[in-house]
């Protein structure tokens, strides 16, 4: 039995899914190590969802401040991560960003420039030095088109618009992807040696989100139903700064750098509230009065950070208080003020233009505010998940052979909480290791026959929605998912309405089976909203199971029902896996063990 | 669903506008008219995602970020080349229909979404950046803000082809086969001003890549959702450069004994 011609069928070495920053490093990895590399993007190249961060990456380079080095830079990521992070991988991150950023620069990436002409960093949530390379407020552009456009000479084969929608195995081992294009709604077949992930996020299964429509958590789907695990699914970042007005916009992200240069959060009083709530682990690390918070921004050394910038869990739970308890902005965020610097320096609207250049744009164009006159208002919105397909800390294998995944869709750096910055150094350190080691396993190991009989039947359950003539509407229950994750399993946490929230995923997974489309296959948006649903429903299922069996709040997760940290959650992970049923099984796993060295680094750095 | 403003209990005023979308493929399309309820705030992409989500599931659009940084949801919008999710209702002259047609210099593939490929190929056939030897021995370099400033700018670009789409050597004469556009000419003029780079593309830019057919007629500056000075910015001092090379009767005396 063969294919039917109706196939396209492609031949690579690597295939890598996804096309932002570490999709496009892990291919030129790849392509560099002398193998035949694919890349499918899920938009057209270099508008994957990297194009949006904005604050910058974070690597400790000692530009701006010589007293940083990957030993601090280690020990924050741990400490913003309550130390559920792979240590191996936070060490690999911490060590080798700096030569990823510099990588970038010998690339054509144009960043920022201190005054003596080398890499301007700044400060950001949780890092103790200020670490964070950086071109204004668009640094996720200027990854990504220096990624792509390095990567486009490289000798990759590049498929835009395309989707995956299963990922093929033989004998236990990955042996190629299956999906469709969007122009003309063909199916695709790639027979690869090794396959990366590296899909980015699952945003699109909440409400409020600073995700497009592509963050629908693909490669967490693909991994898991090709058998891979998932880990810490339950630590979702709420970013605590998203526009909240017009209502169009909410959600859009409104960068930590408005912080960093030192924007203040008010409540409705007029009260800098993140002053009444520090955490003990970053006590000593935060500024006692206004004064001294002014003092950090200016890049007094001597100076403690203003508490607007400690880490975003923390943060947006604090938002989230404050707007609860009736003092919020009339909108339902809080106000974010950077227009008050004009009190300390001269010239500080064009100061503000220069340094937040999009975030003046977003808001002016968007919202009718000008930020260097008038207060923003900000509220919490769903930004980033921890969570991901379980790797090896070395080569970012998952435990299906031929697995890879990197970046955001990848688990362990970050533990149960991220730090801004690390998520762009993640994709470049990361991309790296995963193109790398896939280039090493395609060379080690030979092409798999993929089975007709698997490509077939994967097919038929595609094209049923076509088949109904009357049946579910696909974006209909996408937005009853995204209202119950937001409402049920959002900052605020209990045992009971997580449990309503899996029995709505359940009743809504039935639903979708029942999909109806109209018109035909080419561009349709409506099916590839009913597929891409599949994957929604499963992500938001293993984010509110893993959730109900952390009994704890820490990081990310808050619990109403569990509102402390719990000693006896800090030694294991959650793991989602398939069970042979089908089912979802969720089992506790422990941590990794941490070498003596790495641990006396953590000691050194309290 | 109440909208989360309505939950606090503030007042929003909605109102009816009739909307003209293009809905067609390779083979031809015609406008079909939709009735959208607007709120507050809305842009032209919502509106569209509403048709979307309630009148017409299987309408096409492309669109990313939704707030004007990835440049996928180009359109025009009453005639003129926008951005959708930057385009305010409250912008749009109330008295009328709103049209919305796809970028008209691209072929259609269907409804709002063209086919953008030829930019693509384009930007490959540019040579590459290639810098000089690092300055220091971790493999950085010592470069100036002052001196990257105009790269910087360039560089904001966000490939959404709007000045691509509104270019009349494109749009009217065709000559993609000869002239990059606006958008690459900039590619090529940041590539070239990368205190860095060593690479040569002068000639490239006056041959294959046609600069000479840009008059200035700053059209594509005009359209720049991200404020670029295109023409001021790349594409004159480009074409200084060219000249400066190529119609200099010294520089061209220089050439001929200059080491290359």
């Amino acid at each position: 039995m063969s294919l039917p011609d109706s196939f396209i069928v492609h031949e690579h070495d690597v295939l890598v899914i996804g096309a932002g920053g570490a999709g496009l490093r892990a291919a030129i990895e790849a392509s560099a190590a002398g193998v035949k590399v694919g890349v499918i993007c899920k938009s057209l190249l270099g508008k994957a969802h990297t194009v949006m961060a904005e604050g910058g990456m974070a690597a400790a380079m000692g530009n701006v401040d010589d007293r940083d080095g990957w030993e601090v830079h280690f020990a924050d990521t741990m400490r913003g991560g309550q130390y559920l992070n792979n240590p191996v991988m936070a060490e690999h991150h911490a060590k080798e960003a700096p030569a990823r950023v510099r990588e970038l620069e010998a690339w054509g990436a144009v960043f920022d420039r201190t005054k003596d002409g080398r890499i301007l960093q700044r400060n950001f949530g949780g890092h103790r030095y200020p670490r964070l390379a950086h071109v204004g407020d668009r640094t996720g552009l200027e990854l990504i088109r220096t990624l792509q456009d390095h990567g486009i000479h490289q000798g990759m084969e590049v498929f835009m618009e395309m989707t995956v929608v299963s990922l093929l195995k033989s004998g236990g081992r990955v042996n190629g992807a299956l999906g469709y294009d969007r122009e003309r709604g063909r199916m695709h077949v790639w027979k690869a040696k090794a396959v990366v992930l590296a899909t980015g996020g699952i945003g699109k299964a909440f409400r409020i989100t600073s995700n497009s429509w592509e963050g629908t958590g693909d490669g967490h789907a693909l991994a898991y139903h090709a058998g891979a695990e998932l880990m810490d699914m339950e630590f979702v970042q709420f970013h605590p700064t998203g526009m909240v007005w017009p209502p169009s916009v909410r959600g859009l992200l409104v960068t930590e750098g408005v912080r960093g240069e030192g924007g203040v959060l008010r409540n409705s009083e007029g009260r800098r509230f993140m002053f009444d709530d520090v955490p003990d682990a970053y006590r000593n690390q935060v500024a006692k009065d206004e004064e001294e918070g002014w003092r950090y921004v200016c890049g007094d050394k001597n100076a403690n950070r203003p508490p607007e910038l400690l880490t975003r869990d923390h943060v947006a739970r604090c938002i989230n208080r404050e707007i609860k308890a009736g003092r919020g902005s009339p909108h339902g965020g809080v106000f974010l003020d950077i227009a008050w610097i004009k009190e300390k320096i001269p010239n500080s609207s064009a100061h503000i233009q220069r340094k937040l250049p999009s975030m003046y744009h977003q808001f002016k164009q968007l919202a009718g505010v000008d930020i260097t006159s008038e207060r923003m208002e900000v509220g919490p919105t769903t930004h980033y998940v921890m969570g991901g397909v379980l790797v090896d800390g070395d080569t970012q294998e998952s435990c299906v052979p031929g697995l890879f995944a990197a970046g955001e869709v990848a688990a362990g750096l970050h533990g149960a909480n991220r730090l801004g910055g690390n998520s762009l150094s993640d994709l470049v350190v990361f991309g790296k290791l995963a193109g790398e080691h896939a280039a090493k396993f395609a060379k080690a190991n030979r092409a798999i026959e993929i089975d007709p009989a698997e490509v077939a039947a994967k097919t038929a359950a595609l094209e049923e929605p076509f088949a109904r003539r009357t049946g579910e509407n696909p974006y209909a229950i996408q937005s009853q998912l995204q209202d119950a994750m937001q409402d049920l399993v959002g900052i605020v946490r209990t045992h009971g309405e997580m449990e309503r929230a899996i029995g709505i995923i359940e009743d809504l997974k039935q639903r979708a089976k029942n999909v109806a489309i109209s018109g035909h296959r080419e561009f349709n948006p409506g099916w590839h909203t009913a597929i891409d649903l599949g994957c929604l429903l499963t992500v938001s299922e293993s984010i509110a199971r893993s959730a109900i069996d952390r009994k704890e709040s820490r990081g990310a997760q808050f619990r109403d029902d569990f509102p402390q940290k719990d000693d006896a959650c800090s030694t294991f992970n959650m793991v989602c896996r398939k069970s042979a049923d089908g089912s979802m099984e969720v089992s506790r796993r422990p941590l990794p063990a941490m070498r003596a060295e790495l641990k006396s680094v953590i000691e050194k750095m309290k | 669903m109440a909208s989360p403003a309505s939950q606090n209990g503030i007042h929003e005023s909605t109102r009816t506008v009739e909307f003209r979308v293009w809905r067609g493929d390779r083979s031809g399309g015609a406008f079909t008219s939709y009735s959208v309820q607007v709120t507050q705030g809305m842009v032209v992409l919502d509106c569209i995602h509403r048709i979307q989500a309630d009148q017409a599931n299987d309408l096409a659009v492309r669109w990313n970020c939704k707030a004007g940084k990835c440049g996928s949801c180009s359109a025009e919008i009453n005639g003129h080349p926008k951005l959708m999710c930057m385009t305010r209702m409250d912008a749009l002259p109330a008295d009328r229909p709103v049209t919305v047609e796809p970028m008209r210099s691209f072929p259609s593939i269907r409804d709002l979404v063209t086919d953008v490929s030829w930019n693509f190929r384009m930007k490959r056939r540019i040579k590459p950046f290639k810098p000089r030897k690092p300055d220091h021995a971790d493999g950085s370099w010592t470069m100036m803000q002052e001196d990257v400033d105009r790269v910087q700018e360039l560089r904001k670009c966000i490939e959404c082809f709007l000045c691509q789409d509104v270019c009349h050597v494109l749009r009217d004469h065709h000559k993609h086969d000869e002239f990059i556009g606006p958008r690459f000419l900039m590619y090529t003029a940041a590539l070239e001003m990368h205190p860095l780079d060593t690479e040569d593309r002068i000639a490239d830019l006056k041959q294959e890549n046609g600069i000479g057919y840009c008059n200035i007629t700053k059209c594509c500056t005009k359209v720049c959702p991200e404020h670029i000075g295109i023409t001021d910015n790349a594409i004159i001092p480009m074409k200084e450069r060219v000249v400066d090379e190529f119609y200099d009767p010294l520089t061209r005396l220089f050439r001929i004994f200059k080491p290359r």
